[in-house]
């Protein structure tokens, strides 16, 4: 039995439009895995399937053993958090309530946060390093900086898998390999699996264990980033020229592209 | 955070006693003018079921008892409704210009009461018009929830501007109620301004049942509402029911709605201006947020009742009243909310 995510022929559509097309994968735990593919090539879509958001209208989810469906809200919640793409805040929240937020899973109807919960907010806070606006208001935040929070929040859900949607789209370079770098270590040091959706090659290539080459709904290549990060991947994928090589500076693999065509 | 919730509790304390006293104080105003000794003994006498109170004008209990408690009552009660509404439909459709009338909800209830003054129906007694009215706000929350979804999923613009289309054919059909309606217009137009003239006890103890349970379920889902305010993909995220607590909270709001404009009419701005203020002091928090909008929204709408009731000259329609009152208000936060806008 797989303690990760199995999926197997699954399908979702919208309209008659498959935006996952006969998705069969097996994920096991601990590790970083990156979903690398072009704008529109369904993998939101494939995440919402993930976080238990949306049903596969054919094809079955299991995750640790368990088919999807069978979970409550609540106990997915404690295993698996989204660190979103769109990260609108309604209302004026502070940035410690949102952090709080996270331990809603954990929190019983008409109890306040025991003091664990706080530790762990505050332990998030201080790992992301925001604990410097920790009652500023959210709306009033910049997108990078909402975009931390967010993060912050999903780790304060204390949870064995961990999803992000392109979440560091919005942040310098600087927050970026911050993020990158504590995400791999809670790969590393506390086992934890990481599936994130990455548009950046080279970061996919520099964190990842695996990566899952998407197109069309269709999962096209999945392997270790040694052997799936090819010119001829990216080229069929992107539709784009490049070239790989080892970089000495950065210790991974990295991607050139051939910015002009002349 | 020991700090913010001691002030919290302090301003829910101030509230409480300051519509207690509001109700206490519009009640010896009007027509008699009674102390407000002699209302407590009458209050006190009433609840032993008693209608007579030594050293005291006969008719004054009466007028307390049977007269202005059951307006005065009602008038708090349907405020703090609409109020406690409006916190709802504020937080799932994640628009500070939402309340009960952006739904739709209240054209349905007015235009079924307006078909049951029409149609002279009356098999019901003075039931009749309320019970349309109900029926007509469920039916247009129904309708409204079916056209703002697609894909089993829905956003909360789909449902305003549902809600928008909705409550346009209703109006259309009101006026055409109307234009219908011969000598039997009058009632109608003073039906849709809103009133609290000539409440009964039945009526208090409706609203209050709805309003409690209302506010029950408010409670209940508070921190969920909180959390659907990050959107619904995040809150199934983090182990919210996101379909069922919008679906259950639409109800239970609609229903509160219902309720408040089959008892009162159409009384607008309650439920859009209480939750806003609120907000501004107590912060977006829903579980504090209900009950202190819940009581100013008590608060407010008593004090405008009495306006019109024992101030004012001429018995002024609430609702026109607190329309004259909230528009501007309305056009202030849109305005803001604009400007917000531009610099995001």
């Amino acid at each position: 039995m797989n303690d990760g995510y199995e999926l197997h022929e699954v399908c979702y559509a919208y309209d008659g439009v498959r935006a996952v097309d006969d998705f069969t994968i097996t994920l096991p735990r601990g590790k970083f895995y990156g979903i690398v593919g072009p704008n529109g090539c369904g993998k939101t879509t494939l995440l919402d399937i993930l976080i238990g958001s949306r049903n596969p209208d054919t094809g079955t989810v299991r995750f640790a053993g368990r088919v999807m469906h069978e979970y409550s809200r609540r106990e997915l919640a404690r295993q698996v958090a989204l660190v979103p793409q769109d990260f609108a805040i309604g209302f004026a929240f502070t940035v410690e309530e949102v952090v709080l937020m996270g331990r809603h899973p954990y929190i019983s109807r008409f109890a306040s946060p025991s003091a664990e919960d706080w530790r762990i907010v505050e332990d998030a806070m201080d790992t992301i390093g925001i604990r410097h606006f920790t009652t500023r208001y959210v709306n009033e935040l910049s997108g990078g900086e909402k975009q931390r929070v967010v993060v912050a929040r999903a780790l304060a859900q204390d949870t064995p898998v961990l999803l992000f949607d392109e979440a560091t789209s919005n942040l310098d370079v600087r927050y970026t390999l911050h993020i990158f770098n504590v995400v791999r270590r809670l790969v590393n040091d506390e086992g934890k699996t990481v599936i994130a959706v990455i548009q950046n090659l080279n970061l996919a290539a520099a964190y990842c264990d695996e990566i899952l080459f998407m197109k069309g709904g269709r999962l096209l290549k999945h392997g270790p980033v040694s052997r799936v990060m090819k010119p001829s991947t990216i080229k069929e994928v992107f539709e784009v020229e490049s070239e790989m090589r080892m970089d000495s500076y950065s210790g991974s693999l990295q991607v050139s592209f051939r910015y002009r065509s002349s | 955070m020991s700090e913010t919730s001691h002030k919290y509790w302090l301003l829910v304390t101030g509230l409480v006693l300051a519509v207690l006293a509001a109700i206490i104080i519009s009640t010896g105003m009007g027509y008699i003018h009674v102390s407000a000794i002699d209302i407590i003994q009458v209050i006190a006498a009433g609840l032993d079921g008693s209608r007579f109170v030594e050293g005291l004008d006969q008719a004054v209990p009466f007028v307390v008892m049977d007269v202005r408690l059951p307006r005065i009552l009602t008038a708090a009660l349907v405020g703090g409704g609409l109020a406690m509404s409006g916190v709802i439909y504020q937080g799932i459709l994640l628009n500070p210009l939402a309340d009960p009338y952006t739904l739709g909800v209240s054209s349905g209830a007015a235009f079924g009461a307006s078909l049951a003054i029409l149609a002279n129906l009356t098999m019901l007694g003075q039931y009749s018009v309320p019970l349309f009215a109900f029926c007509g706000a469920v039916a247009t929350l129904f309708m409204v929830l079916y056209l703002s979804t697609f894909n089993g999923q829905m956003s909360a613009n789909t449902l305003i501007l549902s809600g928008v289309i909705v409550g346009a054919i209703l109006s259309a059909g009101i006026s055409f109620l109307k234009y219908l309606a011969d000598e039997q217009v009058a009632v109608i137009i003073f039906w849709l301004m809103g009133s609290f003239a000539s409440r009964s006890w039945s009526d208090v103890g409706l609203v209050a049942v709805a309003l409690t349970a209302g506010s029950c379920i408010g409670l209940f889902y508070g921190r969920d509402l909180d959390i659907m305010s990050l959107g619904g993909r995040s809150a199934d995220s983090l182990g919210v029911e996101t379909a069922r607590t919008r679906t259950v909270l639409l109800l239970t709001a609609s229903l509160v709605t219902a309720v408040c404009v089959a008892v009162s009419g159409i009384i607008g701005f309650i439920g859009l201006i209480i939750p806003h203020l609120m907000r501004f002091v107590v912060g977006p928090n829903n579980r504090r947020l209900l009950p202190v909008s819940i009581l100013a929204g008590a608060g407010l709408l008593l004090m405008a009742d009495t306006v019109t009731r024992a101030v004012l000259p001429v018995e002024v329609p609430i609702g026109v009243l607190t329309a004259l009152i909230g528009g501007p208000f309305f056009c202030v936060i849109f305005r803001r909310r604009q400007r917000g806008l531009r610099y995001e």
